[in-house]
């Protein structure tokens, strides 16, 4: 969790509007493909597109309240916290994500940009 | 009045400001020689409730706060129509637009907020209105008289209650929303949806997900056109998309301004002696549209501005409700969801209730309430308090009368209910009826309450009470019926729920949600996919089709594999395909580097491991040369499978290949609980197998044998006869009867041969064998389902325009890889 952050750069990477409700999108950056995901309410998550089982895309799984169920092998991942949810064990990074007006905004690692840049 | 008093001057006289001064005059009456600057030329009214006075339930009079008595009494010099169009800091004088000047010991800014103008072609036309103030409430009144037709903008608070008001008013009224559900920001979507369908039973149309592109006319209001080309006639537009805070002036003054005048939490700008309040103050990076919020605003400022500044902002959760008479809704807090947070939904189908609480660390932090708003205040209670409610958590939905000294056990509360309480409303029985018949016939089951009773016998809905009450009776005697429910959203079975769809008529996943009492809010990966199918089957002309509430294969049109890529396979009709054909596959796998090809066992070719983006492309190339979507994803018809029968082979009796083309050429598009795969054997020899497929033709001298319910899958199993028919044509009727039979009661997932051998092979037999009636009656709503699903989606993905956006869910959200290495 405490991941050494020297400074959080948020960029802005689309329109709410960009993302089905109940849907998800992805974004590629230097740390890898992330998934941005828009909830039935409206709240945007981002969390790595990565399946902590057998790393199948979640950006392409049925969202359903605040979680996704992954399209390869149905595990179900929440989308707040990264965890596995039910019987399974295993947790995706989560990533800072927030809303300014309709624009969202990414919350990346301005050191790791930096790197890449 | 011996010492010199201080300068107070107020820009704006909206409510936020008005009632800082009457806490400012009672705590400090002598201090202030006040100036008032309103830019409206009228006194202090409710604005909140302008609502009542558009729908004809108040006048103006009524909403009056400060009549002109009250500034005469406080000696307050009131400027009407007054609009301040400088500030001058170093002078500290005030400057209105005709001039008239005033200098402030304090200033007070409460300019308030300007509705938001959607910018788009015609915004500036005769007849675009907004909805802010008593001018805009006159101008509506005005139009309402001639009998215009409305078109609001604004499926928000603002925007129903104009809604509403002027269809009281005896308008013809549409809303025009962009979100898909109604008041996206206050209410979940099930009480949005609850919302929409009361709004429409009294005649206001409401469109959702309506994106304006336009408003038509030639300098006067004609009609608004969408996105998607709808055009709706009308001559008055009322904006109501949202506001913006006033900041412009305070900008100018060269105050620190955000997306309004920035305060510190005792309602301080950035200059010492100027205060802001109202929907024009930021305050702790928020911006305040409500009252509540607003009258804490005034309370600080005025405190301050009085020299007792005891009290500091502090943002609190704010209740909503929607001022439409008839209309009960309540919401306040958050209600998101999110791994610590539970729900609990409360449903009513009869009573059009819908309530649901949502819990983190046994503490309720969100409340939606729709038809029985009784208990928000005390909900709301519990969530400002932040109190623990884990003892009453059982029996916390039912609200503040349910709740005893001792917590309360829903059965003891279902043990409790008096003996004449009516369980089943459809059939009107009541408890003593079914306890009788339990206790008389020694019933243990509940379909056997159901027939001696009828208790639960139409609706359903009232299962759950049955059940609880056999428990109640029989004790441990009572085995709850094995009904295997869908998922854990509901205590329904498939067979249920795909009953009540039909009998309750329910066309819209959020209407079945509601009337069948799901207990989560918006479903789950299981059951979604489930009513998402059912509704397309049963209600095929009707139904919108959910696609995120289907499986990504069936979303992106492909096969997703292992590591993310994905496979794509044309249609190759009966597995025939030409030179040209396959040159087209051939151009498409160099064209796109396709890493493998591979043929099926369904006798097409598959591309496997292209990438998503890639897809769109793909199509386009496979369409020219011809080809449509294969549909190897669908759970619906896949393949018909054939060998080469009269054509070629010299022991074929029929024309298999034709058959199959034909069987194919009819049926492809069509969507079933799972997949359904075909073939067609030119002889009994059966060179295409389809003694193990879901349907099969075996061609014999005589005619045709069609065989039904194989499996060669995970189960192996070989196939049923159906029966045999002379002719093509009876072919088809009965393939197709079969095919909706199963569509009608399979349960989603369920292959043909597993629901066959549930309901019985006879049964199927004489349903579509014996009875003709019956078989033809499958056969014509097969065939009027057809014209809906026949669409080929890769074609459909291809033309639709414009091309950009509907490919722009196949790439990325946005490359920050190289956004950054740009940079």
């Amino acid at each position: 969790m405490n991941a050494p952050f020297s400074h959080i750069a948020w960029v802005a990477i689309g329109e709410l509007s960009d993302i089905p409700i109940r849907g998800a999108r992805c974004v590629v950056t230097p740390m890898g493909k992330i998934g941005i995901f828009r909830t039935a309410e409206n709240h945007v998550y981002a969390i790595e597109d990565h399946c902590p089982h057998k790393g199948g895309p979640l950006t392409q799984g049925i969202v359903h309240g605040a979680s996704v169920t992954c399209p390869l092998h149905n595990w179900v991942i929440d989308l707040e916290t990264g965890q596995a949810l039910g019987a399974d064990e295993g947790a995706v990074k989560t990533l800072p994500i927030r809303l300014d007006g309709s624009v969202i905004e990414l919350g990346l690692d301005s050191a790791l940009l930096a790197e890449n840049g | 009045m011996s010492e010199p008093r201080e300068k107070l001057v107020v820009i704006g006289n909206g409510m936020a400001p008005g009632r800082m001064l009457e806490h400012l005059f009672e705590a400090a009456p002598d201090q202030y020689d006040v100036t008032i600057f309103n830019a409206e030329p009228r006194v202090n009214y409710d604005r909140i409730m302008l609502s009542p006075v558009l729908s004809g339930e108040k006048s103006f009079e009524d909403i009056i706060i400060h009549g002109d008595g009250w500034y005469i009494e406080h000696g307050v010099t009131l400027y009407k129509g007054h609009k301040i169009t400088q500030i001058d800091r170093r002078s500290k004088t005030v400057t209105s637009h005709v001039g008239e000047v005033a200098e402030y010991d304090k200033l007070v800014i409460a300019t308030g907020s300007s509705p938001f103008i959607i910018p788009v072609p015609g915004h500036d036309f005769q007849g675009v209105l907004t909805y802010r103030d008593l001018d805009d409430v006159d101008a509506m009144l005005l139009a309402a008289q001639s009998g215009a037709r409305t078109v609001v903008i604004g499926g928000g608070l603002l925007g129903l209650e104009a809604a509403a008001g002027l269809k009281a008013r005896g308008m013809d009224v549409t809303v025009l929303h962009l979100m898909p559900t109604l008041m996206e920001r206050q209410l979940d979507s099930s009480a949005g949806f609850l919302l929409q369908q009361e709004l429409e039973s009294r005649g206001i149309a409401v469109i959702t997900e309506a994106n304006t592109k336009q408003i038509l006319g030639d300098g006067k209001v004609e009609g608004v056109e969408l996105e998607d080309g709808t055009i709706i006639s009308c001559e008055l537009v009322v904006m109501a998309a949202g506001i913006r805070p006033s900041a412009r002036l305070a900008k100018e003054a060269g105050l620190e301004v955000g997306r309004g005048i920035i305060v510190d939490d005792l309602m301080r700008t950035s200059d010492p002696d100027i205060y802001s309040l109202g929907e024009c103050a930021e305050v702790g990076g928020m911006c305040y549209g409500l009252v509540a919020p607003l009258y804490e605003m005034a309370r600080v400022a005025a405190g301050h501005l009085a020299g007792e500044p005891t009290r500091t902002f502090k943002h609190s959760e704010t209740p909503t409700k929607l001022k439409v008479t008839g209309i009960n809704l309540y919401s306040v807090g958050d209600f998101a969801e999110g791994e610590t947070r539970e729900e609990i939904v409360l449903r009513d189908a009869m009573g059009g209730i819908y309530k649901r609480l949502v819990i983190e660390n046994n503490k309720v932090i969100g409340v939606v309430l729709y038809g029985d708003v009784a208990d928000g205040g005390w909900f709301a209670q519990f969530v400002k308090d932040k109190t623990d409610i884990s003892e009453m958590r059982d029996t916390l939905i039912f609200g503040q009368n349910y709740q005893g000294g001792e917590p309360l056990d829903p059965m003891v509360a279902v043990a409790a209910l008096p003996d004449d309480a009516e369980v089943c409303g459809c059939n009107g029985v009541c408890k003593s009826q079914i306890t009788g018949k339990i206790t008389d016939l020694g019933l243990t089951n509940l379909d056997d309450v159901r027939a001696h009773t009828k208790a639960s016998a139409s609706c359903g809905s009232c299962t759950g009470l049955v059940e609880q009450l056999m428990a109640v009776t029989l004790g441990d005697a009572y085995n709850p019926a094995a009904v295997q429910p869908m998922c854990g959203c509901t205590d329904l079975g498939h067979d249920d729920v795909r009953r009540l769809i039909k009998a309750k008529e329910l066309k819209s996943i959020p209407a079945l949600m509601q009337a069948l009492e799901w207990k989560t809010s918006c479903g789950c990966a299981k059951c979604r996919p489930a009513l998402n199918y059912y509704m397309v089957c049963d209600w095929p002309d009707e139904y919108a089709d959910d696609y995120q509430s289907r499986f990504i294969n069936e979303r992106a049109h492909a096969n997703i594999q292992k590591d993310g890529t994905y496979s794509v396979v044309p249609r190759m009709w009966g597995g025939m395909t030409s030179s040209k054909e396959l040159r087209a596959i051939a151009d498409v796998v160099d064209k796109f580097d396709i890493p493998a090809v591979k043929c099926t066992g369904g006798q097409r070719i598959d591309m496997l491991g292209i990438k998503k983006e890639d897809l769109p492309a793909v199509w386009e190339d496979l369409g020219k040369a011809g080809f449509v979507s294969g549909q190897a994803y669908a759970k619906g018809l896949r393949t018909v499978k054939t060998c080469v029968g009269t054509d070629w082979c010299r022991f074929g009796t029929q024309d298999s290949t034709g058959l199959g083309i034909k069987l194919e050429k009819f049926m492809w598009g069509s969507w079933t609980p799972a997949k359904l795969k075909l073939a067609v054997s030119g002889c009994p020899r059966n060179c295409a197998e389809a003694t193990c497929k879901d349907i099969g033709v075996v061609c014999v001298d005589s005619g045709y044998e069609i065989h039904f319910a194989g499996a060669a899958g995970l189960d192996i199993k070989g196939t049923e006869i159906l029966g045999n028919v002379s002719t093509e044509d009876e072919v088809l009727e009965h393939v197709v009867a079969l095919a909706q039979m199963y569509r009608e009661q399979g349960r989603y997932l369920e292959r043909i041969y597993k629901w066959a051998k549930r309901i019985g092979y006879d049964e199927v037999r004489r349903q579509i064998m014996d009875d003709a009636d019956k078989r033809k009656a499958y056969y014509e709503r097969f065939v009027f389902s057809q014209k809906f699903a026949q669409v080929d989606p890769w074609a459909e993905r291809v033309e639709a325009e414009p091309q950009a956006d509907i490919f722009a869910e196949y790439r990325p959200l946005a490359d920050l890889t190289l956004q950054e290495a740009a940079e």
